[in-house]
């Protein structure tokens, strides 16, 4: 159970996606303009990560590993079809992504409205696969760690997400050199947050 | 039937090529495919070849998705995508490990993030669905372009200010160091990454003053 914590802990704030990684930085960046869309999609992008990261570790561990196929039958002891990892994730990835788009479209039409185009694009946010690509090149123990693993990541994205669009709120105010407006400050405001979020880089867990 | 008799290189194809260089670069105005840019950029080396990497899965993508458009339903295309740039990314991943086995581990999970790269799909959503295959090419080219640009930009800088070497080799004479001159930490670390690309924009809004928003 502690180990599981101390995954969870990790992913959040020592291997940040944002921070640490730079996975997600499209939506990021487009998608941080206020507070309300961005604490959508960042509750969004928690519910696909926590369910296509122990989705793909089945996969990976009972069908594409070497060695994987055993259950099946001792003669597909030396298959190995990680080779395939790629398609067979992102297709994971975007049936669930269609079944996000579908559920948030019935609760909530206003928010299906704002996030736009960007929520098919959560296809294709390097976060989610991402996620499962570091979950494969981690090799958690069991399922239970690698679902601890992907809602950590997602809810380091949500935080990350959240705490930029409350700061460019903010920054409209401010009075920002001409060709810095807009991206250009964002920009650097990511890379001071994330040279603060490196502080939790020497902690042991 | 004008338009087949249009040179290979006509000012508008070669617009194409040249726009995404400046005007609409995919880094820093479209904001497309910043992911994979700054986590590979430390080394000049990795970006360089990461930067081949895409230019070689966008043109080809670009063509392949610009030949089949008359014959993708639109309601299942990102599924086709998807799957068309998996299959070249699974190639020049294998490539990778077959030839150049450094920087294929150094480069880990981000070889496969091309998939997910938003420049490509972008691009494939936006221009090769909707254009000949010509064309797309060259907008393929000319996005990937743009986006190696930036990348080889950052590294440089990143490589020359974080270790004092350019391709490996040491530029920074020793002496320097000898007067008590240190390689800049800071600028090895992911963050900076992100400072340096908001330079960049600083630097090229500074000079094309059409770009800058209004807040």
């Amino acid at each position: 159970m502690e180990n599981l914590v101390n995954i969870f802990v990790k992913s959040i704030f020592i291997d940040n996606m944002i921070f640490a990684y730079f996975l997600g930085m499209c939506s990021y960046l487009a998608v941080s303009k206020t507070v309300k869309t961005s604490t959508g999609l960042g509750i969004a992008v928690i519910f696909v990560l926590g369910f296509t990261v122990p989705i793909d570790y089945l996969i990976q561990n009972y069908l594409l590993k070497e060695g994987a196929l055993v259950w099946l039958s001792p003669k597909f002891a030396d298959v190995d079809l990680s080779f395939l990892s790629f398609i067979i994730f992102i297709a994971v990835i975007a049936s669930m992504v269609q079944l996000v788009e579908m559920i948030i479209e019935k609760f909530s039409p206003t928010l299906y409205s704002s996030l736009g185009i960007f929520l098919p694009l959560i296809a294709v946010n390097c976060a989610i696969l991402g996620g499962s690509l570091f979950m494969q090149e981690r090799d958690y123990n069991n399922i239970a760690e690698a679902t601890a693993f992907g809602l950590g990541s997602g809810v380091g994205w949500f935080l990350a997400i959240v705490g930029i669009a409350a700061i460019r709120e903010k920054i409209r105010y401010s009075n920002v050199p001409d060709p810095l407006k807009g991206l250009g400050i964002t920009f650097i405001i990511t890379g001071l947050m994330g040279i603060a979020f490196m502080g939790f880089m020497g902690i042991k867990l | 039937m004008s338009e087949e008799k249009e040179p290979l290189f006509s000012s508008k194809n070669l617009k194409l090529l040249t726009e995404p260089l400046n005007d609409s670069n995919p880094i820093t105005v479209q904001v497309l495919g910043i992911c994979s840019a700054l986590a590979v950029t430390v080394k000049l080396k990795p970006a360089f070849v990461m930067a081949l990497s895409v230019v070689v899965v966008m043109a080809v993508s670009n063509v392949v998705i610009s030949l089949l458009r008359k014959t993708v339903p639109p309601r299942i295309r990102i599924i086709v995508q998807l799957v068309v740039i998996a299959s070249m990314v699974i190639l020049v991943d294998q490539f990778l490990k077959a030839f150049l086995f450094d920087i294929s581990k150094q480069l880990s999970v981000f070889v496969g993030l091309i998939i997910t790269n938003c420049i490509i799909m972008g691009r494939l959503e936006a221009f090769a669905l909707s254009n000949k295959p010509w064309p797309a090419f060259l907008d393929g080219l000319g996005n990937a372009a743009g986006y190696g640009v930036i990348l080889i930009i950052v590294a440089f800088f990143r490589e020359l200010l974080g270790s004092g070497t350019i391709w490996g080799f040491q530029v920074i004479p020793e002496g320097v160091y000898n007067f008590g001159y240190e390689n800049n930490g800071l600028m090895i670390l992911p963050p900076m990454a992100l400072i340096v690309v908001g330079a960049i924009i600083w630097v090229q809004r500074a000079k094309n003053k059409k770009l800058i928003e209004s807040n």
